[in-house]
């Protein structure tokens, strides 16, 4: 069962990572604990950018500004210019395979403004922007016949030592969802694509239920670092009841934000983090917030904005041509991940990153609207060529009976955990105390709470586990590790948050409101030495 | 209000049961009160679920026989709920989709293009705007009556994204393409339209098929079920059998 590149997930990021692994000659496999064209990228909806000046002058050198400034410092320079200069050629590629962007009168592709950038940039595919690069890169795969096997969920990376003892990875092993069996796929290079973690904030999320940590716990166990798990950002824009999410070009294209008084209450084009704030200001003062787009008219929402105008109807019960729309700020993505180098490799040999569970240290402290669909493309690239070129050179044995005895024995040893404590309960309860205590403005106090709460749950984890028993497609089972590991990540974002003792970005600490760059202009990393959580601000 | 979930599994034998359930909410989507029941009631309850917003594909499923997306489906007392058709069910509400999906690689749903840029009108866009909206939920595949005569028929998705890469501007492969999807293609269906009525995208994979059978004319082809029944049309136009 032995590839040259394994790829865990199939999103964006593992898609075009697979591609250019493919293309560099290397023999890949992805596999993915859904389908490949349902995974997160799908709700991708605003652009992606790139400063082509199609409709308004724009430069590089502005995009890399906008993004390092959204970033407050916690940016690296030369991963943001290769970012924004590579940009125009990401979305050159994925015209070139087919992605139907949307057009210009003269031919040109469409591009848009989003927050925190100073023109527009973003290139579109209506509001439907990620769905379709999902589905090009895809169709692309089949093209390229690449081996994608669905419905397998990541349990543990493979590690091995070297005759210097230092350790490698070599392959996964996952948990047939359909069979139920533990399956062990041996690999010269590993690529980590499975995504964020924002589902922590269980309803308080406008992500998909996949989005749940899986590939950064399982590579922080096997020791790699991650960094800035703290750095969570909340879009301002979600459906009030559904936390489903409606895009910024929402307010890009000119829709205000307003209060139940029907007055506006800031630049609805600043960056995402500081909008977030201004909503929860005006939610404690006991308003309700709107999204009001009715002055863009019928014919812009439906030509520009289709599934906005689909998902309020549907989801709030309200038509935004004629109606305000009742918003609240949720989780909407998580910039800490998987420490990277300039190569996308870990601090563990042979496994790479992508994507959202990686920090490529381009968002910093808070993410650019049209940043992560063009980061994907970008480092998608990157980590393909580079794991193909180290799975080339790799010259190492791969030995996995000990993580397939071990995966066995936890998948064997989970269904027998008491069950004496729900734990969908305890996930609802997680989701609900890290919102109010650990979200858009965080002290503390409130994250010193959450953090007991969260070693109490760690503590009953043994008295939880699934109910339900059996082998073959046990969803109860999956959601239950799934929940393991976002406990795990828990930790590790409290632990982060309440060392940073400033406000940065996405990372507002109410206590103490004011950036300090003498400490904290750092990376706060994390690792596990011997199952003991490690932490410390690093440049 | 009251709902039967219709109930599958092969373990430890098979079983199939038609379950009724009790819930407490109000103007719930099914997803809702499939994860109600999840969490509350019946944690054995298989389904697959994503994005909660219509648009991943994965909570395709049919409700009084009708295909819906589980999260755009607001539940009504009594519905009848059940997995797809036309895929072989794993759990509950589960079905194996590798079968159906492999169909778009068969017939060849990619573009293909040469590095040469042509750059696109908004015209062009405008032409696959809808083909291009499909989120492969399957409930097409699943509402076609083909695969009870035909399990190899490519199927109204895998169709509907041919058409979309023959309708584009920049595809250099159109004949290749048209002539790939000539057995177990475009002239198995039968045009009974049951895949737009149930297409969560308002997307009609009979009219991309009835505009692929003309562009395959085009080329040249035409319907081998006229050969077999040994008729034609007649000098006035009519067809004779």
């Amino acid at each position: 069962m032995r590839s040259d590149v394994l790829i865990i997930g199939a999103g964006g990021a593992g898609l075009v990572a697979a591609l250019n692994a493919h293309k560099s000659g290397a023999k890949v496999r992805v596999l993915t604990k859904e389908y490949p064209t349902r995974s997160q990228t799908s709700m991708a909806q605003g652009g992606i950018n790139a400063a082509l000046g199609n409709v308004a002058d724009d430069s590089v050198e502005a995009h890399i500004q906008n993004t390092l400034k959204s970033a407050h410092g916690l940016a690296n320079e030369e991963a943001v210019k290769l970012l924004c200069e590579e940009a125009p050629k990401a979305v050159e590629w994925l015209d070139s395979i087919g992605v139907p962007f949307s057009r210009t009168k003269d031919a040109k592709i469409a591009q848009r403004t989003l927050g925190g950038a100073s023109a527009p940039r973003a290139c579109y595919a209506q509001d439907y922007t990620g769905l379709k690069i999902l589905h090009t890169l895809y169709d692309r795969c089949n093209e390229a016949g690449i081996e994608i096997l669905n419905e397998r969920y990541l349990l543990n990376f493979v590690v091995n030592k070297d005759t210097y003892d230092k350790p490698y990875a070599c392959g996964a092993t996952v948990l047939n969802i359909r069979t139920g069996e533990v399956e062990t796929y041996e690999s010269a290079s590993v690529i980590v694509a499975t995504g964020g973690y924002s589902r922590i904030y269980d309803r308080y999320s406008t992500n998909s239920v996949g989005s749940t940590g899986d590939g950064i716990a399982a590579a922080l166990r096997a020791g790699a670092r991650l960094s800035d798990m703290e750095f969570i950002q909340f879009h301002p824009t979600a459906l009030k009841n559904s936390a489903i999410l409606i895009s910024e070009s929402a307010r890009g294209a000119g829709g205000y934000l307003v209060n139940s008084q029907g007055e506006r209450f800031t630049n609805e084009l600043a960056p995402r983090d500081e909008v977030a704030r201004a909503i929860v200001n005006e939610i404690e003062k006991g308003e309700d917030v709107f999204l009001d787009i009715r002055h863009l008219g019928e014919a812009f929402i439906d030509a520009e904005l289709p599934q906005e105008r689909k998902l309020a109807r549907l989801y709030e019960n309200v038509d935004p041509v004629y109606d305000l729309i009742p918003i609240k700020p949720v989780a909407h993505y998580t910039m800490g991940g998987i420490e990277v180098d300039e190569k996308s490799q870990s601090k563990l040999k042979g496994l790479f990153a992508v994507g959202e569970c990686a920090n490529h240290r381009v968002h910093g402290a808070n993410r650019l609207g049209g940043n992560s669909l063009l980061e994907l493309i970008v480092f998608g690239i990157q980590s393909g060529e580079n794991a193909a070129k180290y799975a080339k050179e790799f010259d190492k044995s791969i030995e996995t009976s000990a993580a397939s005895q071990s995966a066995n024995n936890f998948v064997k040893g989970v269904k027998y955990f008491s069950n004496q404590i729900d734990f969908y309960e305890k996930k609802a309860f997680l989701g609900k105390i890290f919102y109010n205590n650990a979200g858009i403005q965080r002290d503390e106090m409130g994250l010193k709470a959450v953090l007991g709460a969260v070693r109490q749950i760690q503590k009953e984890i043994p008295f939880m586990g699934p109910r339900d028993k059996s082998k073959l497609y046990n969803t109860n089972l999956v959601e239950f590790i799934e929940f393991g590991n976002m406990v795990e990540l828990s930790e590790i974002i409290l632990v982060c948050a309440i060392s940073r003792n400033e406000s940065r970005g996405a990372h507002f600490r109410s206590d103490i409101p004011q950036a300090n760059d003498m400490a904290y202009k750092a990376h706060t990393i994390t690792w596990k030495e011997d199952s003991v959580l490690c932490a410390d601000f690093m440049e | 209000m009251k709902i039967q979930i219709k109930r599958y599994t092969t373990e430890p034998k098979l079983h199939e049961a038609v379950l009724e359930y009790e819930v407490a909410l109000e103007d719930a989507t099914l997803l809702e009160v499939l994860y109600e029941i999840k969490t509350k009631q019946d944690s054995s309850l298989s389904y697959a679920s994503g994005c909660r917003s219509s648009v991943c594909g994965s909570c395709s499923m049919r409700v009084n026989e009708k295909e819906v997306l589980a999260c755009a489906y607001k539940v009504q007392e009594g519905d009848l709920v059940e997995p797809l058709r036309n895929a072989p069910v794993i759990r509950d509400l589960v079905v194996d989709m590798d079968k159906a999906y492999a169909f778009n690689a068969k017939a060849k749903g990619w573009l293909q293009s040469s590095s040469a840029k042509k750059a696109l009108t908004l015209e062009d866009e405008k032409r696959n705007e809808l083909q291009s909206d499909c989120i492969l939920c399957g409930s097409c595949y699943s509402a076609c009556p083909v695969y009870s005569v035909n399990e190899e028929f490519f199927g109204p998705f895998a169709l509907t994204r041919v058409w979309k890469y023959v309708s584009d501007a920049r595809e250099e492969g159109i004949s290749e393409k048209i002539a790939n999807i000539q057995t177990n293609g475009v002239w198995d269906c039968t045009l009974c339209n049951e895949c737009t009525l149930v297409c969560p995208q308002g997307i009609s994979s009979k009219s991309d098929i009835e505009k692929l059978r003309s562009k395959s004319a085009m080329e040249g082809f035409s319907d081998p079920n006229f050969g077999n029944f040994g008729g034609g049309f007649g000098f006035d136009g009519s067809p004779s059998f």
